[in-house]
């Protein structure tokens, strides 16, 4: 079975992002780019797929700039075995990523389709839903364990009360929770060698994909700020202050 | 245009969060139509009839639609949606899960977890784990949102009488099966619409030590949640976990105790409207954030306080 991994190029999730004087947006100027947290996840468990054998080849794919190629390679050191970059210049949004992602899945056929949840960038959580949309497959959103047996994946899946389990026809769509895995670290020989796996480089254009938006952002601001209170030096002092002062308990 | 909003319920009761959804969809202006989908769910809509604000309730009650799987609710949503100018539901994993499928059958960009309407087709919402707030406007003919409770009033459960339609439409796309669910019991108060949390963290060392917390949360009525590196080391179900990635919460009072404070686990919970922290590392990120702080050790610190509220 061929799967299929999406993956984005985003901010480390460790730097803390500063909006632009401007209001047009965060400033990304010379910050450090890495793979979503999630994309990781993903990329791991269809490699741990593979190592099981029931994935016979991964495909990695992303949609963005020309520097994204850095998180394909990242992909590939991690062990897939081919990438596809879509690159556009500007953003794009949750819908047409999907739209995108359709046309690579005709083209390749997947039997699995993985993502993750949510980009830390953007927060939307959206993409492979839409793209269960799009092509019609199930999907297991959320997901913490990933069993496929025989033609059905079995997915447990983290909702708000605990943990409930779906069985998905294959093909399927799964989106990564951060429980399901922990990613490996790409070893030095990895990376040398995923220098010389393929790496195909395509545009929406040449996939028949219009990537119109019917969402604009007008700006973007810096949340309200919030001032470093008091150190109380007791608990009772701590109790008396939220009994007398903020009054909230 | 009316506006459609999408109940979330477990078929037997209507969720809290769709309250503040209600009000969300009241703020957006025009009449609010509730869809309740489900399995032998009528006192869900009869629940819902009763909020005020909502003037009719839609009601699909099939068999198909009992676990509320995206591949059957998604395109009912859709083919109802065509109709309205606004689709809302909860951002809620049953919300999240359903809303972006519906949104792609409409051909249409959602915008997710919003936390203010500034008018009908303009919205804010955050982004990069809340430390930026974007405006975002939608020129979509059907504009497809989830709302972030803790952005919005509940509206009153009381006061509204809706009357109640059947929907005939069933749609089992018969490509994904319910297989089972474990559901964590707990008679403290849900984390998302508790006035008060406690949550620990790694500084909690295990999951018994979680115990000390709970003894507090039952005096004030709290609710306990946790932060990610709690979760990740097994002391607590991943249920609990307040964060970008966990639950959003906005309680009078938070209380992180053993908690650092890391990016990811304050866009959970910075809305707090007072803040405490109890850490006995004077450096921690949470002391930047908590409106009192106490620099001590929590396993002295927490029986303290137990004993004293």
């Amino acid at each position: 079975m061929k799967v299929l991994v999406a993956v984005k190029r985003v901010v480390d999730y460790n730097v803390k992002v500063r909006v632009k004087a401007d209001e047009t947006g965060v400033d990304l100027a010379n910050v450090k780019m890495s793979m979503n947290p999630f994309c990781e996840i993903a990329v791991e468990e269809a490699v741990r797929l593979k190592e099981k054998g029931v994935a016979s080849e991964i495909v990695v794919v992303t949609i963005g700039p020309k520097e994204a190629q850095e998180q394909l390679r990242t992909a590939l050191a991690l062990g897939a075995d081919r990438a596809i970059l879509v690159e556009t210049a500007e953003e794009v949004g949750s819908l047409g990523v999907a739209k995108v992602l359709k046309a690579v899945v005709e083209k390749e056929q997947p039997g699995l389709v993985i993502l993750g949840k949510q980009s830390i960038d953007s927060d939307n959580n959206q993409t492979g839903q839409m793209l269960g949309a799009l092509t019609g497959m199930p999907q297991g959103t959320f997901a913490s364990k990933v069993e496929v047996a025989g033609d059905k994946v079995n997915v447990t899946r983290e909702i708000d009360g605990g943990l409930q389990t779906v069985a998905l026809n294959l093909p399927a769509i799964v989106t990564t929770d951060l429980r399901l895995n922990e990613p490996r670290y790409a070893s030095l020989p990895n990376i040398m060698k995923a220098k010389k796996k393929p790496l195909d480089v395509q545009t929406a254009d040449a996939l028949g994909v219009a990537l119109t938006s019917t969402v604009k952002t007008v700006k973007v601001t810096p949340p309200p700020t919030r001032q470093a209170g008091i150190k109380v030096k007791t608990v009772a002092e701590l109790v008396e202050k939220l009994k007398n002062e903020a009054k909230v308990i | 245009m009316a506006i459609l909003v999408v109940a979330d319920h477990n078929n037997s009761a209507l969720g809290a969060s769709t309250l503040n959804t209600v009000t969300a969809a009241t703020a957006i202006g025009g009449d609010v139509h509730v869809l309740v989908a489900g399995t032998g769910c009528a006192a869900v809509a009869d629940a819902a009839a009763k909020v005020a604000g909502v003037s009719k309730v839609l009601l699909a009650d099939n068999a198909a639609y009992a676990n509320q799987l995206p591949e059957n609710v998604a395109p009912l949503v859709a083919e109802l949606g065509k109709g309205y100018g606004h689709v809302l539901a909860s951002a809620t994993t049953t919300g999240k899960n359903i809303l972006p499928r519906v949104a792609a059958a409409l051909d249409v960009d959602q915008i997710s977890e919003i936390t203010k309407v500034e008018s009908a087709d303009t919205f804010q919402r955050p982004i990069y784990a809340g430390n930026a707030i974007a405006t975002v406007q939608s020129s979509a003919a059907v504009k497809v949102i989830t709302v972030r409770s803790t952005g919005f009033d509940a509206a009153a459960a009381e006061g509204g009488s809706a009357a109640v339609e059947a929907v005939a439409t069933a749609n089992d796309a018969g490509v994904s099966a319910f297989v089972g669910e474990e559901l964590a019991k707990s008679d403290r108060p849900e984390l998302t619409a508790a006035k008060i949390v406690i949550s620990g963290g790694r500084g909690m060392q295990n999951g018994d030590n979680f115990e000390l917390l709970y003894k507090v949360a039952d005096k004030l009525g709290a609710a306990v949640g946790a932060s990610r590196a709690a979760v990740d080391a097994g002391f607590v179900p991943n249920d609990m976990q307040v964060g970008q990635t966990g639950k959003i919460v906005a309680p009078q009072l938070y209380v992180a105790v053993g908690i650092s404070g890391a990016i990811q686990h304050l866009a959970g919970m910075k809305d707090s409207k007072v803040i405490v922290a109890i850490n006995k590392d004077e450096e921690a990120p949470i002391f930047q954030v908590a409106d009192y702080g106490l620099v001590a050790d929590l396993f002295e610190a927490v029986p303290e306080l137990e004993s004293l509220v």
